[in-house]
């Protein structure tokens, strides 16, 4: 070998190992991550908030999981602590994982199907908010959900510790089953986990990171798990940082200031409306706007005055300036005006909106005539309305802007602002007997079910309980016919399915349960040393994708 | 004399609010006006103002003319017009306490130190343990309570939006602050010569309250009332503030703080405003607080002459 075919090939070699030693450099130092408020319990499986979902993803892994990417590929599933995505038998019943070897829990103890088998009996001990939707289908869920405390699925998940796997039985094919695993609340947990919510006692998990301490009035702190050895890139990559301290007790406005002075490196909140054109105009290069397939939406009560007259919620879909809302948000470029159930970009989306002066496929302004005839037709005028919004980011102001809508139309109405740590559960319990409220919906996962059969369907309402999600009350058999129909599709055809959930979005927009504003996006707004900013559609910003240095 | 003049001036300008809101500001103080523009300089201008970029939309600041003087809120609002509004629920609801307040007190106050015995010690334990909580925290909890579903009292019905609702509150809150003193004070009058005199001669002791006692506990009561319409007014602004006060429409200068708290960085005057205005109207209480003791204490005025 000649000189110059040395030196070619040494250059060569050098490129080729560039990237690698410029990401191995890019390992280490300490994430900083602030929020107002903390995310209440820090048990994956009863914890259902952003907040602590985007945190799990680091700390708990299923046997499934959702793509670690940005674009469509974080939509995908693919194989976590299973080997491979088994293929369903017994006609989409029955389903058998393989447990990948060698992966250890943070305490070094290995994962085991017996493991499995106790993580999902346990989604039944801690009242998992969605035991009785979507686990509900494992072949002896009915005894669990009636004593949870005794839970056994002996005929519903099996270990085979010799063969290393564990299989499900389902009473019916559920073509969002693999979905349902692949969220934190199927995160596999120790068998001995006690089967209580832990609140802020940590439970060991699998993931690139571990929760050393959690004070919700001050801090939860991250560090790498010493028994994590990278088995997929993209089901839990190893993180860059090597400790993430989420503080908490930070208003959003401080935070963004401590962000551009580089004190924290990432505001959960939503960054305060008035700090918008600072930080796009002096920091473009930090500020990130990524889709978010979420909805946000004011709830109308339809079994209580005024709303259980359907005239007045019409008034009240007609006469919404969605523009106006849009504008609290943040503007035309972070939130696009919406009037169906379903988000731009989510699987049976078809533009559809009736509630607008020209109907069609687009809200473009209020029609105030078919408002004021709707509501004079419900003879709802001067009815007193409480509007109920939480105190955190721009709620306030779409309660107050809500208040002023519905006084327009002739409503004697008024807001009342309640804490965020309780808003959410206080506007689901019927005993509250809240009329309207300011919420949002972000998806669990990528099927229109998760709006369209979570939000809407008789099942989801639970009168008296704090996890009611269908906070309107709306229940119409007919229209859950249409939602199991659309189910069974989805088991063999999804795409036929995607038709019948797009035909039963315009049914559920129809009926006017809720009043639909806009579809938000998501700004991220990051110090000036983060690198690497990968958003997932379904957890967000991924924190073990950042670097810091 | 001049705390007096000042307060009487933001009183009138309050109870002047909807002059001002129909003939000066043209603008509903309690409806959002987000796409509506104002003419200045002969051009229009929207109240809500969009940046170049598309991201965040910006409230009109102060324009210092009739309409918008103060500039917009978030929703749109002309800020001048919601400070006066906000200015007469803020005195009623501060004026309301404070009647609550003195009325119960002294009730409780005449009451345990005139009754002396059993009555004395159950009523001053009960003033010891509502003393022993914080006040702010009393107030959060009842307010959390209350603001959620009203109240209702046998045939009584309050709505969760009446004011009622925090001038009750605050008043409950403070009479122990009240009455612990007045208590003190009939102890001491009820050992008075002119009192034991008239328990010699016979005379009837509810003659003995309404002669000798009430008139002199009524000062006292006098003297009180300012310091505690100072107090009750930042109790409520604290209370708007935290949502749990006056609810939105309405506004209180407690809650344009917290509307301008989102936009301290952008347009600071929606805070700084109301934050004055309770400032300057505290500072008066407070001064004519001062003048009433001054003028109905013997012993300042015998200072004074020295």
């Amino acid at each position: 070998m000649n000189w110059a075919k040395k030196t070619l090939l040494g250059m060569l070699a050098v490129c080729a190992m560039a990237p690698a030693a410029r990401a191995q450099s890019h390992y280490g130092g300490t994430l900083k991550i602030v929020a107002a408020s903390a995310g209440g319990t820090i048990d994956p499986q009863v914890n259902y908030t952003n907040q602590y979902w985007q945190l799990f993803v680091n700390v708990y892994d299923g046997l499934v999981t959702f793509g670690k990417a940005s674009g469509p590929a974080s939509n995908k599933i693919v194989p976590d602590l299973a080997v491979a995505i088994p293929t369903p038998t017994d006609g989409g019943t029955t389903y058998v994982f393989t447990l990948r070897p060698g992966i250890n829990f943070s305490t070094g103890a290995p994962v085991t199907p017996d493991d499995v088998v106790a993580t999902f009996e346990r989604i039944f001990k801690v009242n998992n908010p969605n035991a009785s939707s979507w686990y509900a289908n494992i072949v002896g869920s009915d005894a669990c959900l009636a004593t949870p405390a005794t839970c056994t699925l002996p005929k519903g998940v099996i270990a085979d510790d010799k063969a290393g796997t564990i299989t499900f039985h389902l009473k019916s094919p559920n073509p969002e089953f693999l979905d349902q695993l692949a969220v934190p609340f199927a995160a596999i947990v120790p068998a001995g986990t006690p089967g209580k919510d832990m609140g802020d006692t940590p439970v060991p998990g699998t993931g690139t990171y571990m929760i050393t301490s959690y004070d919700p009035q001050k801090a939860l702190i991250l560090k790498r798990n010493p028994y994590f050895a990278q088995w997929s890139a993209m089901a839990q990559p190893k993180g860059y940082v090597d400790e993430i301290d989420f503080d908490f007790g930070v208003t959003d406005e401080n935070a963004i200031t401590a962000i551009e002075n580089g004190e924290y490196d990432f505001e959960f909140d939503p960054a305060p409306s008035d700090r918008l054109a600072e930080i796009s105009t002096k920091f473009p290069a930090q500020v990130h706007i990524n889709r978010l397939l979420a909805i946000y939406y004011d709830p109308m009560n339809v079994n209580i005055l005024p709303f259980s007259n359907k005239d007045a919620r019409l008034a009240v879909n007609y006469a919404l300036d969605r523009k106006a809302a849009v504008n609290i948000f943040g503007g035309k470029n972070l939130a696009i005006p919406n009037c169906q159930i379903l988000p731009p970009g989510f699987p049976g989306y078809q533009p559809y909106c009736p509630y607008t002066l020209n109907p069609g496929t687009k809200w473009s302004a209020p029609d105030m005539v078919k408002a004021k005839m709707y509501m004079a037709k419900s003879g709802m005028a001067g009815q007193k309305v409480t509007v109920i919004s939480d105190d955190q980011g721009v709620d306030p102001a779409l309660g107050t802007f809500l208040a002023s809508e519905l006084n327009k139309l002739g409503f004697v109405a008024t807001t009342h602002v309640l804490s965020a740590n309780i808003q959410f559960n206080y506007i689901q319990n019927t005993n509250n007997k809240v009329q309207i409220s300011i919420t949002q919906w972000y998806q669990d996962y990528p099927a229109a079910s998760d709006f369209l059969n979570v939000l809407l369907s008789c099942g989801a309402i639970h009168p008296g309980s704090d996890n009611s999600i269908n906070i309107a009350g709306f229940c119409d058999k007919t229209y859950d016919a249409h939602v199991a129909a659309a189910l069974k599709t989805a088991v063999t055809n999804p795409v036929a399915a995607n038709a019948q959930w797009a035909a039963i979005d315009k049914e559920a927009t129809n009926d006017a349960a809720w009043a639909t504003m806009f579809t938000p996006k998501e700004l991220d707004f990051v110090s000036k040393r983060v690198g690497d900013f990968t958003f997932s559609d379904q957890f967000h910003l991924l924190y073990d994708k950042l670097w810091v240095q | 004399m001049a705390a007096a003049a000042v307060l009487v001036l933001i009183v009138l300008a309050c109870l002047a609010a909807p002059l001002y809101a129909t003939y000066v500001s043209q603008s509903d103080p309690f409806g959002s006006n987000l796409d509506g523009s104002i003419t200045l300089g002969g051009q229009s201008v929207d109240i809500m103002q969009s940046t170049d970029t598309g991201f965040g939309v910006t409230p009109i600041g102060p324009t210092w003319q009739g309409q918008y003087f103060l500039g917009a809120d978030d929703q749109g609002r002309d800020v001048a017009a919601r400070l006066l509004y906000g200015g007469r629920n803020s005195l009623v609801i501060a004026g309301g306490a404070t009647v609550i307040c003195l009325f119960f007190a002294a009730v409780v106050g005449v009451v345990a130190g005139f009754s002396g015995g059993m009555i004395d010690t159950v009523l001053a334990r009960a003033l010891d343990v509502l003393w022993a909580f914080p006040v702010y925290l009393l107030a959060i909890s009842l307010s959390a309570v209350l603001i959620s579903h009203g109240l209702q009292l046998g045939p009584i019905t309050v709505n969760a939006d009446s004011l009622l609702i925090p001038i009750t509150i605050i008043g409950i809150v403070y009479v122990p602050y009240v009455a612990r003193p007045i208590r003190g004070q009939v102890l001491s009058l009820a050992q008075s010569e002119c009192v034991l005199a008239a328990r010699c001669l016979g005379v009837p002791r509810p003659r003995i309250l309404f002669r000798d006692i009430l008139p002199n506990v009524t000062t006292t009561l006098i003297v009180f009332a300012p310091l505690m319409m100072a107090l009750n007014m930042l109790t409520e602004a604290a209370l708007s503030f935290l949502s749990i006060g006056v609810q939105p429409p309405a506004a209180s200068w407690g809650t344009i703080i917290l509307d301008g708290e989102g936009l301290l960085y952008t347009r600071p005057a929606v805070a700084i405003a109301p934050g004055v205005a309770i400032m300057i109207t505290v500072v008066c209480l407070n001064f004519l607080g001062d003048g009433v003791r001054e003028a109905f204490d013997p012993r300042a005025k015998l200072r004074v002459k020295s």
